[in-house]
């Protein structure tokens, strides 16, 4: 037991090692993980509730006031701290962008690897359903679905709705990317191996096909979050989050609705902005930085990686003289 | 004589080329092939490049890729009909007494799961241990085919072509099968290492007494490890024998030549003799006997008939018209 848990640690030192040696890849950890701090220590963070109202010492609203007078960022049309609206946001921004990027992971892949494995009818009929699907206008298609669906009074939040919407459409390139990785993987002769020592489809694809696509699907599904971001911050844009559960898009929306913009209120409608990209160029940093790591067909080969190998001959080494 | 280990009788199978555009051609890759082999036997399986070897081994796992099928015949293994079983049932099967070395040990080893895992894999599947116990079989077969056990957990790209090949064999041996399928165990590897894995698999037959069959394209080696010997030309058996009567009594003309076309230790200098002609397409296979086009000797019968399987003595059978009237009274 101890020796698997060292072993893993070791591997996980490796991985930061690895990982350490790239700028990018940091750069986009950083960016994502200052954002997921924040989120989750937002009360910490600020003294105020987001629908907390600023009032000046003769207990009027303080609106509008610039960074100058009030705070780090000011306040909104109702005197709201902006900074404090900001971090709250920051939760349902990534909430919605981290579960909506989950299903659509668990959905691409499970279409991808199931018409790439079983491939014949199977596939025609999953691929056929995701042409359907890319070749559909996303955010036409987003505005109906969403706006119907909030007209069948459901009784869930619409962030909810919001999060289903956006993860069950935004498979469709995981599904494709992985299928296409599985048509070649299970070709390969180490498959028809693991079927002649007896074993079924669900475990070659668990133990054999699954392991090979992990980095794609862990980089993809990265990649995917920054996109369910946006289109998350979109679609509030355009009205169609919760009002009471203010996301960055949703502030970007009172920004605009409230005249933000020709009251010269930059600090009302840029740090949201920002925030929405300070975010998603972290996702995809770290989602391309993570694709080309946990691949490990493309690190230490035994004929490159010089130090790897004497590391491995000395522990040779040792266990000759261990054994003498 | 005893039960036969596994016995191939006249198994029949073809592949469906498709290709756009065109109809789909059907390839028939193996024709009533036929052999015996007893426990503990080693049988060499000879003959050029795509005349059915690596198919027979497959087909009679029952692991020909999508667009193959068997279409006729028998594979029985200790008396049972296997390709009569269910897709389940053939699973018992497949490990437990039966394994595989694959052509090409890189390919048939997951590039991303360490080498140990990979053999410790097939005596999980088969619930036969519990994780220590697995642990220790690992550690003893590796040690088995002579690899030390810090390299347990490399991957298969830290190993030597060599070592691969031996962590194949290891991997072949993890659920004491009782017959192991060695395809073409020694390509791509250097003479010593050759020696080596030949060595190994002799070894293991003595001191595990399962039975080989060998698929190989070098005669000195079948001639050096096999009990007996099966010569396939064109998805057909053209002979089969034990390897004395291959080797010292050759009746069939594919094994002459094929024989002759071998360098001879003892008579340096000599030119090499060839076969003239190239391995029939198995699509646009030739009326008559497989090999009349390069035959030297053939009759006009040949281009006609497809000669029968003649048996000629105890355990030796020719597929050629001209063996035939000499088969042995006693069958």
């Amino acid at each position: 037991m101890g020796e698997g848990s060292t072993r893993f640690k070791r591997s996980l030192l490796e991985f930061w090692r690895t990982f350490r040696a790239n700028k990018l890849g940091l750069l986009g950890a950083f960016l994502v993980m200052t954002t997921v701090i924040a989120a989750i220590l937002a009360p910490a963070l600020t003294p105020y509730q987001p629908t907390d109202i600023m009032r000046d010492a003769a207990g009027h609203p303080l609106t509008f006031a610039s960074p100058a007078v009030h705070g780090p960022l000011g306040t909104d049309d109702a005197g709201r701290d902006v900074w404090t609206e900001l971090i709250y946001g920051a939760r349902i921004s990534l909430t919605v962008g981290f579960l909506a990027g989950f299903i659509a992971m668990v959905v691409g892949s499970l279409f991808g690897i199931t018409a790439g494995y079983y491939g014949g009818g199977i596939d025609n009929a999953l691929m056929r359903t995701t042409d359907v699907l890319l070749v559909i206008p996303d955010l036409p298609l987003i505005l109906v679905l969403v706006a119907t669906l909030r007209q069948m009074q459901l009784h869930v939040s619409p962030l909810v709705v919001l999060i289903f919407v956006i993860g069950l459409l935004y498979w469709t390139s995981t599904a494709r990317l992985i299928r296409s990785q599985v048509l070649t993987i299970k070709e390969r002769q180490f498959v028809a191996r693991a079927r002649a020592i007896g074993a079924g489809d669900n475990y070659i694809i668990r133990k054999h096909i699954l392991p090979q696509i992990m980095p794609l699907i862990v980089a993809n599904t990265v990649l995917i979050i920054s996109t369910a971001i946006l289109v998350e911050s979109g679609l509030a844009f355009l009205g169609l989050g919760d009002p009471t559960q203010p996301s960055w898009g949703t502030i970007l929306n009172f920004a605009f609705d409230r005249n933000a913009i020709t009251n010269g209120a930059w600090w009302f409608y840029l740090p949201p902005g920002l925030a929405i990209v300070w975010v998603s160029l972290g996702c995809v940093l770290l989602g391309n930085v993570l694709e080309e790591m946990l691949n490990p067909r493309l690190t230490g080969h035994h004929l490159e990686g010089g130090e790897k190998m004497v590391a491995v001959q000395k522990q040779d080494r040792e266990h000759e003289r261990a054994s003498a | 004589m005893s039960e036969p280990l596994l016995s191939i009788r006249r198994l029949t199978a073809e592949f469906t080329l498709q290709q756009r555009g065109a109809p789909d051609r059907v390839a028939r890759a193996l024709e009533d092939v036929s052999f015996d082999m007893l426990p503990g036997q080693t049988v060499g399986l000879v003959g050029e490049s795509g005349c059915g070897k690596t198919t027979t081994l497959l087909a009679a796992m029952r692991l020909l890729p999508a667009n193959g099928r068997i279409t006729s015949g028998e594979v029985r293994y200790k008396g049972k009909d296997l390709l009569t079983l269910s897709e389940r049932e053939m699973r018992e099967y497949r490990w437990k007494e039966m394994s595989i070395v694959f052509q090409g040990a890189m390919n048939a080893l997951n590039p991303v799961m360490k080498v140990g895992d990979q053999i410790a894999e097939a005596i999980t599947l088969h619930h036969l241990m519990d994780r220590q116990q697995v642990e220790a079989r690992v550690i003893e077969l590796l040690e088995l085919v002579g690899i030390p056990r810090s390299r347990r957990d490399q991957y298969p790209h830290q190993y030597s072509g060599g070592m691969r090949q031996r962590a194949m064999i290891a991997m072949a041996l993890a659920c004491k099968p009782s017959l192991l399928f060695a395809d073409e165990p020694t390509t791509a590897l250097d003479v010593m290492i050759q020696a080596q894995v030949l060595e190994l698999l002799r070894h293991i037959q003595q001191t595990l007494g399962l039975a080989i069959v060998l698929v190989t394209h070098d005669l000195g080696v079948v001639a050096e490890v096999c009990d007996s010997v099966v010569v396939m030309y064109g998805g057909k058996v053209a002979e089969c024998g034990t390897a004395d009567q291959i080797y010292n009594h050759a009746q069939h003309p594919y094994t002459q030549r094929l024989l002759a076309s071998f360098p001879d230790l003892e008579r340096p200098g000599m030119q090499l003799a060839s076969i003239p002609g190239t391995p029939p397409r198995l699509t646009e296979l030739p009326s008559g006997c497989r090999f009349s086009p390069r035959c030297d000797v053939k009759l006009d019968l040949c281009m006609e008939v497809d000669p029968p399987a003649v048996k000629l003595e105890e355990g030796h059978v020719a597929a050629c018209h001209l063996r035939r009237g000499k088969e042995a009274r006693s069958a």
